[in-house]
Parts: structure tokens; C-alpha cells; sequence
């Protein structure tokens, strides 16, 4: 093509503004964490003594391992139960209310978080004033507001995997002698396992990411990590908090370099394979 | 077959409804221990809910089936004594080809040393003992078939049920395949059911053959019952090609009948003894490789001849095709080998000539339906 040398200069330079959009607010918060000065947008040289303040904090390594505490148990409930209701909504054929389960199960994917946050601070309220329980908010109601978002996103994730599965594959099982449980056990689960870890890792960062529906839930005493950052940043910009997000920053990259090189790796190993069996006719 | 021989299988009035959909209408069959017998029939023809119901994955609406004097009607598939091999095979990708086919015996809770032999015989018996630590998607469409057939068969089922056994596989791996089926089925003893929409594989494998139509048997017998003797248009048409003409019966003799067709105008002397009465509209069948082509006028008088010319012609070596139009409008088929070598240049037959169609009077098939 004659114009290929113009086509992709256009592409580079819309590339290259699409990335300056994304990453230029970031890169100003890490280069600002190194700020000297206490005032957040003056320059005053370079220091990482807003890192050294953040370590002696108490109050902000305690709001680290609620939010840690909260979505390692949210990922893990929400992905057993995600995984439950995207079997049900593949594999139990045509059930009654079944477009009505599908719907509801989806529903909280465009809920507006203010309104799933107001409504289980309610049904929580309730609960307390009927049964005693919950008796304060915190790590548990928050906990249980995580799973119920979190959940549908791990059912959606579930569903298209197994729709993409051919159900032979279960009946053989079956035929061969595997009773229903044997077949989910044996079969179902090792072909969704892709779908269940990336279930896991998105409920993870989901109630990590949860400023919202938390705030909303919460109690005296249980706060969390967006809760802190966004707390302390209403009071105007202060460079620890930048140090804080700059970390953050790092953790999470860190988490989806591995888990695109672990994916890259078993690719080529795949692909070798392949290429082998090729060769070999 | 032993006349006094007890079925194998026993399907007595079964039935399988989806909503107001009729897949499988009241069906009756028996099968016998040790047969290869094919359910033939285009898709949407109930074959496939047939052979499902037999596995077990589909509840009937109503009727039994027995196997082995056993009712198996309501037997779950994972404790029936039959194995099914898939059309799309369904190996577990995620295991080798040795833990695909051991998985059915691990499920019995033989012990592992047991396991271990059956595998290995089995591996050796479709020639895969190299292929053993593949996974399945290593593998090439006939290894995969072969590893399916293994695990259906290494739990020594009473029945193995096929579906669209050779579907998959390219022409030439399908005819070696058919083959290899039918011996390995000899070997075992074990009463093959095969569904398949492909005449040809229904014909060069069974010892019996089953043609459904919405949901029905329209005939069952051996595959030259069904290709010489069809008993309906559906079961001609469908099975090879066959040249149809309508007519009415004029003759009723005691040895024979007379059918006059209208288009084209021609007298069928059918010798065969069937008594059909006279003024019934009938349609009757000849296949293409019954005809006898001459450019001479043959000596049989005025019944079982026409005149007509040759509109195309296929070449295919052993055997050519012609496409012979009589009269106006009416086309048919006639194969025809090639017993003598024409001289180098020329041809036998050409376009555009004048040929006369003669048959003997047993190869016409009368059909009233």
C-alpha cells in the first residue's frame, strides 16, 4: 500500500496520545512522592522521606491489611459462588425463571454502586435491629457487600468459558462411569480453572479497588485502604498519601506482569507442542 | 442368524418429545448380540435422541429400553453397560492419551496394576503405544478417532454406540477406518450401534441397517434388502440414486405386472412375483448401473426400453455417467463401466447420440408409496 508510511504515522501519534492520557496523571503522582516539599505541587527537591513516614504509620499499615483481609476472602467466597451460578446458568438447561436468575444475576454489573452500597447498609440494619447480627459493621459487612458485587463479575467470567465448552466432554465423563459429582470434579473444574483464577484476581482487585459500596457499609474502626487515601486526600493533597498510591502502583503491576508472563510462557510452550506433533505427522 | 436367538436389545414403543417437537415417534426395534447395525437417516430424523436415549443421556417421554434382558430406561448413563463414541470424539484435553483412556476404569476402582495392562492392550490394538504421553491436541484427526474408539471400548461394554463414527475424517483415513471398525468389532464380539447420515458408511459397515424419517423407522433390513428392495420413494432416493417414473398398473398376470408411465411413454414389465391391482398409481425405480446402454435398437419387443440421447457425460475410469434425456423434458442416470478400451482418440459414446436403454424385468422395483 502506497500510504502505509502515513497510516502509521497517524497511528503512532493517536498511540502515543492515547498512552500520554492514561499515564501522564500517574506519573505525575509517582514524581511528586518524591517531593521534598510538604506543599504537593511545588518542587522541593528530591527525597523519599514521605516512604519513611508512610512505614511508621500505624494507622496506614492497618488499613493495608483490612483491605488485604477483605479481598483475599472476598475473591475466595466470591469465586466458589460465581462459579456455582454460572454452572447453573450454562448447564441446568431451561429451568423456570431462568431468564428471571440470569437478569438477576447480572444485575449488579450496572447497578450504580451508591445504590447496592445504600441498599445493603439497610438490609444490614435490619438484620441488626431483627436478629442481632450484624451487631457493629466492619470487616464482615464489607466483606459480605464485596462478595455479592464481585460475585456476578466471577459468573459472567464462568458462563462464557463453559459455553465455550462442549458438553461432550461432561457425558463422556458420564458414560465412562463418573457420577455427577466425579464429572464436575475431574472435568468441569480443570476446564473452567482458567475462568476461576481470573474470577479470583478480578474480585481481588474489585474489593481492593472499593471506595464506594465500603464507605457505605463500614463502621467505626474498620477502614480501609481507598477509605484512608480518600480521607486524608479530602483534606487537600498531602505527599504521603502520594507515596502510599505510588506503591500501590508498583504492587499492582508487578501482579499483572507475572500473569501476562506466566500466560506468554504457556502460549510458546503450547505452541512447541503443537509444531512437534505437526512434525512428527 | 439363529432364528431362536433372543434380542439383544429391546426398544418397545419409545418415544422422546421436546415440548411439541416429536423426535423419536413409538418406536419399536431389536437388536441382535454381536450385530453392527446402523440407525441411516438425515439430520433432524431422530437417529441421534435415538442413540442419546440408549446412552442414557436423554430421559425417554415413554416406552423401554432392555439390554441384555436389563430395563434400562431409567438407569442413569454412568451404570449402563454401554460406551458411546462421540462425533467431535470428546477426549478430556486436559489429560494424556493413556488418562483418557484409563479414566473409565479408574472409575470401577479396578486396581492400578489391572488398569495398566487393559490400557497398554488397548494403546497397542489401535497402534497409539507411542503416542501414549500426548496430550489430545498433539494429536491428528485419525489418532484422536483411534483414541476414542480405545476408551470406548476398554471397559468392554455389551453395546458401543457411534455417532458419526467417520464424519471427521477425510476420505481416504475413512475408507481404511471402516475397515479397521468392522475387524476390531469382530474381534470383540460387541454389538456396534452406528448413527450416521453417509449411505456409503451405513452400507459398507453393517450387518443391518435402520432408515429413520421424523422420528420413525421407514424400513430396517440388511443393506442389500435396503438398496435392492427398497419399500418407499424416501428409502430409494435416499440411499444411492435411482431414476422414478409414475405410472399405473395395466396388467395384473399371475407372474408378473405391467406398469404404463406416461413421461415418458414406456411399457415395464416387472417379473418379480408381486401382485399389485390394476389402475394403481405406482412409481417405479431403477438404478442407474441396471440399465444397458446400446446405440442398436435391442431385441426385447416394445416393454422395458426407451430410446434417448445423451445429454452429459462423467468420465470417471472405471466408470463412466451418463445423463440420458428421453423425450422432452425427462432426465436420468445410468452408470455404466468401461468393459472395453475405446481406440485412442475417439469414444464410445458421445454427446448428442442417439442410444437405446434396455433392463431386465427383475431389476425394476414397484413401489406404492
Amino acid at each position: 500500500m502506497h500510504n502505509t508510511g502515513q497510516r502509521s504515522r497517524f497511528l503512532i501519534t493517536v498511540t502515543c496520545f492515547g498512552l500520554a492520557f492514561l499515564y501522564i496523571p500517574m506519573a505525575l503522582l509517582v514524581f511528586y512522592s518524591f517531593n521534598y516539599s510538604k506543599i504537593v505541587p511545588v518542587w522541593g527537591g528530591f527525597s523519599t522521606r514521605w516512604y519513611t513516614k508512610l512505614f511508621e504509620s500505624e494507622e496506614v499499615w492497618s488499613a493495608v491489611i483490612l483491605s488485604f483481609k477483605i479481598a483475599t476472602v472476598t475473591a475466595c467466597f466470591a469465586t466458589l459462588m460465581g462459579t456455582l451460578a454460572g454452572l447453573a446458568l450454562v448447564r441446568f438447561g431451561q429451568f423456570k425463571g431462568r431468564t428471571l436468575f440470569t437478569g438477576m444475576i447480572t444485575a449488579p454489573l450496572v447497578m450504580p454502586e451508591v445504590i447496592t452500597g445504600l441498599s445493603l447498609l439497610l438490609l444490614f440494619i435490619t438484620l441488626g435491629d431483627l436478629i442481632g447480627w450484624p451487631e457493629r459493621r466492619g470487616f464482615t459487612t464489607i466483606t459480605i457487600a464485596h462478595i455479592t458485587f464481585s460475585m456476578a463479575y466471577v459468573a459472567i467470567i464462568i458462563q462464557s468459558r463453559l459455553a465455550g465448552m462442549a458438553q461432550d466432554l461432561e457425558e463422556a465423563a458420564q458414560d465412562l462411569g463418573a457420577k455427577p459429582f466425579r464429572v464436575l470434579i475431574d472435568i468441569t473444574v480443570p476446564l473452567i480453572a482458567p475462568g476461576m483464577v481470573a474470577g479470583w484476581l478480578l474480585s481481588f482487585t474489585l474489593s481492593l479497588d472499593d471506595l464506594v459500596i465500603a464507605s457505605f457499609v463500614t463502621g467505626p474502626g474498620a477502614v480501609t485502604l481507598p477509605i484512608l487515601i480518600y480521607s486524608r486526600v479530602r483534606l487537600g493533597l498531602r505527599p504521603d498519601i502520594n507515596a502510599l498510591a505510588t506503591i500501590f502502583i508498583i504492587v499492582v503491576a508487578t501482579a499483572a506482569f507475572v500473569a501476562w508472563w506466566i500466560m506468554l510462557r504457556q502460549q510458546k510452550k503450547r505452541e512447541l507442542e503443537m509444531q512437534m506433533s505437526s512434525e512428527e505427522g | 442368524m439363529d432364528p431362536d436367538q433372543q434380542p439383544f436389545i429391546k426398544i418397545q414403543s419409545l418415544s422422546k418429545h421436546f415440548g411439541s417437537f416429536t423426535a423419536v415417534d413409538s418406536v419399536d426395534l431389536e437388536i441382535y448380540k454381536g450385530e453392527l447395525f446402523s440407525l441411516l437417516g438425515a439430520s433432524g430424523c431422530g437417529k441421534t435422541t435415538l442413540l442419546r436415549m440408549l446412552a442414557g443421556f436423554e430421559t425417554p417421554s415413554s416406552g423401554t429400553i432392555h439390554i441384555d434382558g436389563v430395563d434400562m430406561t431409567d438407569v442413569p448413563p454412568y451404570e449402563r453397560p454401554v460406551n458411546m463414541m462421540f462425533q467431535s470424539y470428546a477426549l478430556f484435553p486436559h489429560m494424556s492419551v493413556e488418562q483418557n483412556v484409563a479414566y473409565g476404569l479408574h472409575r470401577d476402582g479396578i486396581d492400578k496394576q489391572a488398569i495398566k495392562t487393559r490400557v497398554e492392550d488397548m494403546l497397542a490394538m489401535v497402534e497409539l503405544t507411542d503416542f501414549r504421553k500426548r496430550k489430545p491436541h498433539q494429536l491428528s484427526g485419525g489418532q484422536k478417532q483411534r483414541v476414542a474408539l480405545a476408551r470406548s471400548l476398554v471397559k468392554q461394554p455389551k453395546v458401543l454406540l457411534l455417532d458419526e463414527p467417520l464424519a471427521a475424517l477425510d476420505k481416504r483415513l475413512r475408507e481404511n477406518t471402516q475397515f479397521e471398525l468392522m475387524k476390531i468389532q469382530d474381534q470383540l464380539g460387541v454389538t456396534f450401534i452406528v448413527v450416521t447420515h453417509d449411505q456409503e458408511e451405513a452400507m459398507t459397515l453393517s450387518t443391518r441397517i435402520a432408515m429413520m424419517d421424523a422420528g420413525r423407522f421407514i424400513q430396517i433390513g440388511t443393506p442389500i434388502e435396503i438398496y435392492e428392495f427398497p419399500e418407499s420413494r424416501l428409502v430409494a432416493n435416499f440411499i444411492g440414486n435411482t431414476n422414478m417414473f409414475e405410472g399405473r398398473v395395466t396388467e395384473n398376470g399371475v407372474d408378473h405386472i405391467v406398469v404404463q408411465s406416461k413421461q415418458p411413454a414406456c411399457e415395464f414389465f416387472i417379473d418379480h412375483g408381486i401382485s399389485i391391482q390394476e389402475g394403481t398409481r405406482v412409481w417405479v425405480a431403477i438404478r442407474p448401473e441396471k440399465f444397458r446402454i446400446s446405440k442398436s435398437a435391442p431385441e426385447s419387443g416394445q416393454t422395458n426400453q426407451m430410446k434417448g440421447v445423451i445429454d452429459d457425460i462423467g468420465y470417471l475410469g472405471k466408470l463412466s455417467i451418463y445423463r440420458v434425456r428421453i423425450g422432452d423434458d425427462k432426465i436420468i442416470q445410468i452408470t455404466s463401466p468401461n468393459l472395453s478400451r475405446p481406440k485412442h482418440g475417439e469414444s464410445l459414446l458421445d454427446w448428442s447420440d442417439e442410444i437405446y436403454l434396455s433392463w431386465d424385468a427383475s431389476s425394476v422395483v414397484v413401489l406404492t408409496k
